[in-house]
């Protein structure tokens, strides 16, 4: 299996982005990270655990007309390490990056602690940072390790 | 050292630690002669949640250096029942006092205020977090008894959501402690606590029983067990009653255990123990006067 065979299984884009190499099975975790559930009209494309050299598996996602912000890109980073993100303007692949595990991600994740002061209406952006296996809450020190994609806030 | 705040225990280097509890020895000696020390400072006392004695013991240490305190009231009687969010009161509070002494039912209160004011703060409590004043009282009182190396110290009670024992635990980090967690098994340690502890290399054991570890600690540290945290009344009768005091629990403790309670107590620790030597609860209490005065003088100083 080659990268013109997966290439085929979607469609190619006009603008937009691919995301590529998302850890198999992550795709539709990755749509709810951009806040896409398809009320917003994008067209989005989605190859689920296709063969890859790299991976064995992989996911992909195509968005077209959306570019992604640094704030989707690290907490993507945290569900896919291994994704590359590939900017398409008119066909062709402009940019070309790998995902990086930030320091911390702020304002994307909701902190599952009720009692946390960031659930409680104050001026407040959440601030987790980010460890070796997981996140945790800056202000109640909450560590998440598993299932981030339900604490994002979106 | 210490900075402008002190929001966790966590922040605290064993220097900053050992430079407020050598501070603490010598107010403590003669508290009386620290009155020129804060002349015409004055601080807030922030109290979202009641506490009498840390309120009191704050205030005593501030006009103990020769400062006073403006103070909130009851959360019932002030705007906060109106809805006004904590960032926009302590906003306030900022542009009356040097310093601001806060009290929040919710984890991270302490760090947001901090980040909305310029004044010196001092978390005095958020809600299951962190209680860092009293943690340095309770080092000074484990100093005075039993010193802080070399030192095995039992932490028993409710470990999750006791914010007295989080803050203890980081804190005992900077020394070379052998740190024993009884607890029932739905109090724990919380995770992020337990990390933390792992993080710091700490010597931690987590027991279910008092009797195995009971015969090395030098310190008891005592916490109280809520009724809340039961379904129902049995199921709390059954765990409290394990974890309770009593003359004939001390017989095989080393003599001189040290128990420690940050009070309130309930019936955690018996009666018939205050009348024995090894009851440090009060002298504890006490020395939230001279150890709250040392940290208000080092936190009111980088405000010069
Ligand atoms: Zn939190």
């Amino acid at each position: 299996m080659t990268d013109t065979d997966t290439e085929l299984r979607v469609n190619k884009i006009r603008s937009g982005t691919v995301i590529d190499h998302v850890t198999a099975g992550e795709a539709l975790h990755v749509l709810a990270i951009l806040g896409i559930d398809g009320t917003g009209g994008e067209t989005v494309s989605l190859g689920m655990n296709v063969p890859s050299k790299r991976l064995g598996k992989k996911d992909v996602v195509k968005v077209e007309s959306r570019e992604l912000s640094q704030g989707e890109l690290d907490v993507l980073s945290l569900i896919a390490p291994d994704a590359t993100i590939n900017i398409i303007r008119e066909y062709e692949v402009v940019e070309k990056n790998r995902v990086t595990r930030p320091a911390e991600v702020v304002g994307i994740l909701q902190c599952p602690n009720r009692e946390c002061i960031t659930n409680a209406g104050e001026p407040v952006d959440t601030d987790f940072s980010v460890l070796d296996d997981g996140v945790r809450c800056e202000y109640c020190e909450t560590i998440i390790r598993d299932d981030l994609t339900a604490h994002i806030d979106v | 050292m210490l900075g402008r705040s002190l929001l966790t225990a966590k922040q605290l280097s064993r220097e900053d630690i050992e430079t407020v509890l050598d501070r603490a020895s010598e107010f403590a000696a003669d508290p009386s002669a620290a009155g020129d020390r804060h002349p015409g400072k004055l601080l807030a006392l922030c109290f979202f949640e009641p506490s009498t004695r840390t309120k009191m013991s704050f205030e005593t240490a501030a006009k103990r250096l020769g400062g006073d305190v403006i103070d909130m009231g009851s959360v019932e009687s002030s705007s906060v029942k109106k809805g006004e969010s904590l960032a926009d009161t302590v906003r306030v509070i900022e542009g009356y006092a040097d310093g601001i002494v806060l009290r929040h039912p919710k984890q991270g209160a302490a760090k947001m205020a901090a980040e909305h004011v310029d004044v010196p703060l001092v978390n005095a409590g958020d809600g299951a977090g962190h209680h860092p004043s009293q943690t340095l009282l309770d080092l000074y009182t484990i100093r005075e008894n039993a010193g802080l190396d070399d030192l095995t110290i039992g932490i028993m009670g409710d470990l999750k959501y006791g914010r007295t024992v989080h803050s203890l635990a980081h804190a005992l980090t900077n020394f070379d402690v052998r740190q024993h967690f009884i607890s029932p098994q739905s109090l724990k340690l919380p995770r992020s606590v337990r990390y933390d502890l792992h993080e710091a290399g700490a010597h931690v054991r987590e027991h279910e029983e008092l009797e195995a570890v009971l015969p090395a600690l030098d310190v008891l540290y005592v916490t109280r067990i809520q009724r809340e945290r039961f379904p129902d009344e049995d199921e709390y009768q059954k765990v409290a009653g394990q974890y309770r005091i009593t003359p004939e629990t001390l017989d095989d403790a080393k003599d001189d255990v040290a128990v420690m309670h940050p009070l309130p107590r309930v019936d955690e620790i018996s009666a018939a123990i205050d009348d024995t030597s090894n009851a440090t609860y009060f002298d504890q209490a006490h020395n939230g006067v001279p150890v709250r005065m040392a940290l208000l003088d080092s936190l009111l100083q980088t405000d010069d």
